[in-house]
């Protein structure tokens, strides 16, 4: 076991800001869609659509990152030790089982994971912002001007949206609950906030050289 | 110490950020304030007609005054006797009827019914001399009552039941020489007290505007921008601006707040979006009658009982309001009314004299309009109910006859006999009478225009945008986000939330049963 530096500064900033602004947006927009009233409802829109331009923002530097740091190449699925995977999280894990993959800076992902993912980036996330999108410029103009998406009923792109919110929020408890499943409750949560995480040791020739280079970036 | 300053730094901006995102001062409206600035100057008379000769000499009539008048304005009345104000209706497309005139000749209401037969009392508000049948000369340009909308002396008033002639007591002379741009009281004088009132038919326009505050209405406010009817209703070639859907039916010459206001008047740009679907009107006046009641029923089903002596009665209620009147029935009067609220595209539907009665509730003046139509707002709506009289054979509204001077002459407020006063009444207008008749329920609509409150009055977004109980609840033909929701994709998306809880429990709660075992068995 070592200590290895497996999320870089912005994947880490990344991350945790796009949780803040995606919970935020869950809290405004369940208050939109009517299930509670905290905020009230002009300022729950008022600050959903901010929150909403600041997370298209997010998304647009978190595409650029990916795909200039080749990070992207995470997601690839693999159906190899997908099994297992499944296996150990309903079997396994309950009998102490050892993890089937091993958690690595070049494999952060395991074959569940690089699926479930994958599906959030181009199915869930699209789903939401095109929904988004069509929502928040509706019917922008006066009937005298041009018509934006006058035919697209908004109860259908306000049903997609919450459809997409209910997804997201199993997804988050899902998602949390799964961080605990770590070599210990806490381990996963604490390396996607110092970037640090105890991995076992994989073969040594294919870390070596990463690890050094991400050394090295951190002492930077 | 190079760490400190730059967090301090960091701090400073963050904290800098937070203070320009949370600090709100309402900036100025400028197109607003505008408005303010050209509405503050007032008009002026640019001639003053006490020093024309004409205008000296000593009226006998009432026509030689109009006379008076036309020596100079030798064109005016041509452009009065095309307005509906003489005419009394208007010639228009009418989808489903074709080419029509409606107006107050032929179309019915729900208040005093109809001023056929009745027009020696209801031509009192006719801006002609002389209308005491249907055979008045809508040609004769000495019966133009210029009087009654240019006096500014306040004297000029119209006698009770004279068929539009002056009270005898109007001083003429000083009347002629007192004219101009019509005030409030001239438009009020018939649009404040029509239906046989103060405010009984609008709700939204009554005497109390001649003097009120920015609370009541903050164009006509005495201690805000003071604004005549004029101001806005503008009047070229004497066709004034603006309808009134009691006798109009369509989308033309109608008076919008945006013709001064602009389709974007609000500075945050999702209010200014509604636009294209809710009316001005329908957030910023959100109530009306704010003063004085308005009479919401009118039951004539009730009409008729007399007192011990067998003479007429009326009952009041603590405000004063007529509750009961034998000649008219059973009313029902409200204040601080919330309006009710409907799709509305300019057009209407009327019951005009002689049309078969094909639904119940009657209703005498439609208003159309969908979610679905593009033209179509959500406009605020006074509703007036009742019943009247009507024929079961025929299917018609009966236009009864109810004014007379005396006994005798088949009148309703005189003989209290309806079916003398229905067959008077539909002989008058040409239509037949089977000879029995029973009261139908009908309601007429009103969309409310004045009474604009003052902007931190206006409905606020959660007024309409609430699950239960909203402004809008009754309009149910569209999506409204925060009222309405999909109860099949909220069940699917509890199931996923609740059950997607429940797993990661129970999967957690057996990691630690698990756990707990493990221990057991390492220690043993």
């Amino acid at each position: 076991m070592k200590q290895v530096y497996i999320y870089k500064k912005f994947e880490r900033f990344w991350h945790w800001s796009q949780a803040a602004l995606i919970l935020f947006l869950a809290l405004t927009g369940f208050e939109i869609h009517g299930s509670f009233s905290l905020l009230g409802f002009e300022k729950a829109v008022l600050f959903h659509r901010i929150a909403s331009y600041m997370l298209l923002a997010l998304i647009a530097f978190s595409i650029f990152w990916h795909f200039t740091t080749g990070e992207w190449k995470q997601y690839i699925p693999t159906i190899s030790k997908l099994k297992d995977q499944i296996q150990y999280y309903t079997v396994g894990i309950f009998k102490n089982a050892p993890h089937p993959t091993i958690k690595s800076a070049n494999k952060k992902l395991n074959p569940l994971q690089a699926m479930t993912y994958l599906g959030f980036k181009l199915l869930m996330a699209p789903v939401m912002i095109l929904t988004g999108l069509l929502y928040l410029y509706y019917k922008t103009f006066d009937v005298n001007d041009i018509i934006v998406v006058s035919d697209i009923p908004l109860e259908w792109i306000a049903w997609a949206h919450t459809l997409g919110a209910w997804l997201l929020m199993a997804f988050i408890i899902v998602h949390v609950y799964m961080t605990t499943t770590g070599h210990s409750v806490t381990t996963n949560i604490k390396a996607m906030i110092t970037g640090w995480e105890l991995l076992e040791d994989e073969d040594e020739n294919s870390t070596e050289k990463n690890e050094g280079d991400n050394q090295k970036e951190e002492k930077q | 110490m190079n760490k400190t300053i730059t967090y301090s730094v960091l701090i400073t901006i963050l904290a800098l950020l937070l203070v320009n995102f949370f600090h709100y001062e309402k900036p100025l409206n400028l197109s607003q304030y505008e408005l303010k600035q050209e509405f503050a100057i007032k008009h002026t008379a640019s001639v003053d007609h006490s020093k024309f000769d004409i205008l000296q000499q000593n009226f006998k009539t009432p026509q030689d005054v109009t006379e008076a008048c036309l020596t100079c304005h030798n064109q005016r009345h041509e452009e009065i006797m095309h307005s509906s104000h003489w005419n009394w209706d208007r010639v228009d497309y009418v989808e489903g009827k074709g080419i029509s005139k409606l107006g107050k000749k032929n179309v019915l209401n729900n208040f005093c019914i109809g001023a056929s037969t009745n027009e020696q009392a209801c031509a009192k508000c006719h801006i002609g001399f002389g209308m005491s049948h249907n055979t008045f000369d809508f040609n004769n340009a000495r019966n133009v009552d210029c009087m009654v909308c240019h006096d500014k002396s306040e004297e000029y008033i119209k006698g009770t039941s004279m068929a539009g002639y002056p009270d005898r007591n109007v001083n003429l002379n000083r009347v002629a020489q007192n004219v101009g741009r019509p005030d409030k009281i001239n438009c009020g004088a018939c649009h404040f007290y029509s239906g046989g009132g103060n405010n009984v038919k609008h709700g939204d326009l009554e005497e109390a505007l001649l003097a009120c505050d920015r609370n009541v209405d903050v164009h006509m406010a005495a201690n805000g921008i003071n604004m005549d009817c004029v101001d806005c209703h503008s009047a070229d070639k004497h066709q004034i601006k603006g309808k009134l859907y009691s006798v109009s039916s369509t989308n033309v010459n109608r008076l919008r707040c945006e013709e001064c206001h602009t389709n974007k008047p609000h500075l945050d740009d999702v209010l200014n979006r509604h636009f294209s679907k809710v009316s001005c009107q329908t957030c910023h006046i959100p109530i009306y009658a704010k003063e004085n009641s308005t009479k919401m029923a009118w039951h004539w089903s009730e009409a008729g009982k007399l007192d011990e002596s067998g003479n007429p009665y009326h009952e009041e209620d603590s405000l004063g309001n007529h509750t009961y009147l034998s000649i008219k029935g059973e009313f029902e009067w409200a204040k601080n009314v919330e309006p009710e609220y409907m799709w509305f595209n300019g057009n209407a539907q009327h019951y005009a004299l002689g049309d078969t009665v094909t639904s119940v509730p009657v209703q005498v003046n439609k208003l159309l309009g969908s979610a679905e139509d593009v033209h179509s707002k959500i406009y605020p709506v006074k509703v007036h109910r009742g019943d009247q009289i009507y024929d079961p054979n025929t299917k018609m509204l009966i236009q009864p006859k109810v004014y007379a001077e005396a006994k005798g002459d088949s009148a309703y407020w005189k003989d209290f006999d309806w079916k003398l006063a229905a067959e008077a009444g539909m002989k008058g207008v040409g239509l037949p009478f089977s000879g029995e008749f029973e009261f139908i329920e009908t309601e007429m609509y009103w969309p409310i225009n004045h009474m604009v409150s003052p902007a931190d009055q206006a409905l606020s977004c959660e007024d309409c945008h609430v699950r239960e109980n909203g402004r809008l609840a009754a309009l149910n033909d569209f999506y409204l986000p925060g009222r309405d929701k999909n109860d099949w994709i909220d069940l699917l998306g509890n199931i996923l939330l609740w059950g997607s809880l429940a797993g990661v429990f129970i999967h957690g709660l057996a990691r630690l049963i698990n756990g707990f075992k493990r221990k057991e068995l390492e220690s043993k």
